[in-house]
């Protein structure tokens, strides 16, 4: 264990916001932050961020770092962050590192363009055939799961049932009215089998956090969260190369990597943020992670395991689906770990010692897995 | 037919690009450990080995997983809803296509329904290749 989170925060608001540009929400994140753990930006000796470019970032903050990392891998890109910035300051290639997400990706202010090139294995291969964003392409393996697995419709809504029940206990979230199967069932077909409320939101915000050394961790004014475990992998850019598309190799490699890291078992995890872009996203990590065996994720979420009251805390702050999805949502998952971890999350989890963060780059292509502790003696 | 974004070949995909103007599936095969492989590269992906040669695949597969898409995409408007489908090939690989020829219904496309390559011609350079249920109608 030799990295912390130090600080932790979201942009002031994490709703609808086209006032503001992504770049201008990567600082709001990175002073929020800062502040969390009392330092200034002139202690910020490292920065890693995705979706806009360290130079950017950098220039608009107006510092001049030695170490950064530009990992742009879709939404686990901050968990990767960490893992990278851990290593860093262990290999004294920085002390203080700020990681930042700022996204307008509703208002898409600021934005940039999506760098198309009509040459790219993507445009040749899958962009003629009418995909249009990810409830197109993210979503094609699932009714390969249910062919395999019996995985069933109603499987799936319960997925999106337990989130919005978790969002019910977060004024910040999004979207809190109570929802059912039925509910979800009868939403608008979006791309079937997938509907709408099984689809995540679109929304605007940032996060950012500050990592330190174990060693150092304890001079700050908030509990620190330690890192006890990570992992990162990628598998493939287009979802048509994904090796069997009922389970995810990328999520599997980052998992096992933390887990043997963290030397933890399961059962010693007591909180889970899985990144849930669609509904079957946390059934696929859910399995590839090792909770259950392959294609059990279905009856588990069935259970209401994951709800409140449940045996399996999971994505407590509402989820993509509820809370608050930017476009590359991994940075949410790390801060309701981390509320968890220091006792203050709006749906505050008793005795709460472990937290695993894992997310999913783009659609199944990289994955980033955390396990994080509050617990300096483990 | 939709309005779709024509793609560019690069240098390793010229001959799938120029097979599928002749109306021919031209894939890839590994000498060195037998795998076909796709999407086009000079060597393999299972292997790394360079001893690679292009082949006429069969054009036969079948349905490996798709949506009915609702959303369409620029293009698509006046054909929504349509499938947009993950089709494993005979010999073993994997694309991506559109499935026509069949009411775009759960009930008429059960998973790994046999399916055929049939091609649309986009313009001078470009023609995809598509599937269709084996049997219906183009």
């Amino acid at each position: 264990m030799s990295a912390a989170i130090v600080g932790a925060a979201e942009t002031d608001s994490v709703a609808i916001q086209p006032d503001k540009s992504a770049l201008q929400l990567h600082a709001e994140a990175a002073f929020n932050a800062l502040a969390d753990c009392g330092l200034t930006i002139a202690d910020v000796d490292g920065v890693l961020c995705a979706g806009q470019s360290p130079v950017s970032v950098v220039e608009y903050l107006g510092i001049t770092p030695t170490y950064i990392d530009g990992t742009s891998v879709g939404g686990c890109s901050f968990m990767i962050h960490v893992r990278h910035a851990a290593a860093a300051i262990k290999a004294g290639l920085c002390s203080v590192a700020l990681i930042t997400h700022g996204e307008s990706g509703r208002s898409r202010v600021g934005m940039g363009g999506w760098g198309s090139s009509k040459q790219m294995p993507g445009a040749q291969f899958e962009e003629p055939y009418g995909v249009a964003g990810p409830p197109t392409r993210f979503t094609i393996p699932i009714l390969r799961h249910m062919h395999e697995y019996g995985t069933t419709h109603e499987q799936l809504a319960s997925v999106a049932v337990a989130t919005r029940r978790w969002a019910e206990k977060n004024p910040r979230a999004m979207m809190r009215d109570p929802i059912t199967i039925d509910d979800v069932l009868n939403s608008r077909m979006i791309a079937y089998p997938i509907h709408l409320l099984e689809c995540c939101l679109v929304t605007d915000g940032g996060g950012a956090l500050v990592v330190v050394s174990a060693e150092r961790a304890k001079d700050f004014p908030k509990k620190p969260v330690y890192v006890l475990g990570t992992g990162e992998s990628s598998e493939h850019s287009m979802i048509s190369q994904m090796h069997d598309f009922t389970e995810s190799r990328a999520f599997k490699v980052s998992g096992k990597l933390a887990f043997d890291e963290a030397k933890i078992a399961h059962k010693d995890i007591d909180h889970a943020m899985f990144y849930d872009a669609f509904a079957h996203t946390p059934m696929f990590a859910l399995e590839a992670l090792g909770f259950v065996g392959k294609g059990e994720s279905g009856p588990f979420f069935e259970a209401m395991r994951t709800a409140p009251g449940g045996d399996f805390p999971l994505n407590t702050n509402g989820g993509g689906l509820s809370y608050t999805h930017t476009g590359m949502y991994g940075m949410f998952a790390i801060q309701e770990s981390v509320r968890q971890l220091r006792g203050e999350a709006a749906a505050q989890l008793p005795n709460i010692r472990t937290s695993i963060a894992h997310g999913v780059g783009g659609m199944f292509h990289a994955a980033g897995t955390l396990i994080l502790t509050n617990d300096e003696r483990a | 037919m939709p309005k779709r974004p024509i793609p560019e070949s690069t240098p390793e995909t010229e001959e799938f690009w120029a097979g599928a103007r002749r109306g021919e599936l031209r894939i890839q095969r590994c000498n060195a450990c037998g795998k076909a492989y796709f999407f086009p590269r000079p060597f393999c992906p299972a292997c790394s080995s360079k001893n690679v040669a292009w082949f006429t695949a069969s054009g036969r597969g079948k349905l490996y997983s798709y949506v009915i898409n609702y959303r369409p995409a620029y293009g698509f408007q006046d054909y929504v809803p349509y499938v947009i489908a993950v089709v494993q090939l005979d010999e073993g690989p994997r694309m991506m296509t559109n499935i026509i020829g069949v009411d775009p219904t759960p009930e008429n496309l059960p998973i790994d329904l046999p399916v055929e390559v049939t091609w649309e011609k986009q313009d001078d350079t470009i023609t995809l290749p598509i599937f269709r249920p084996i049997g219906a109608a183009s």
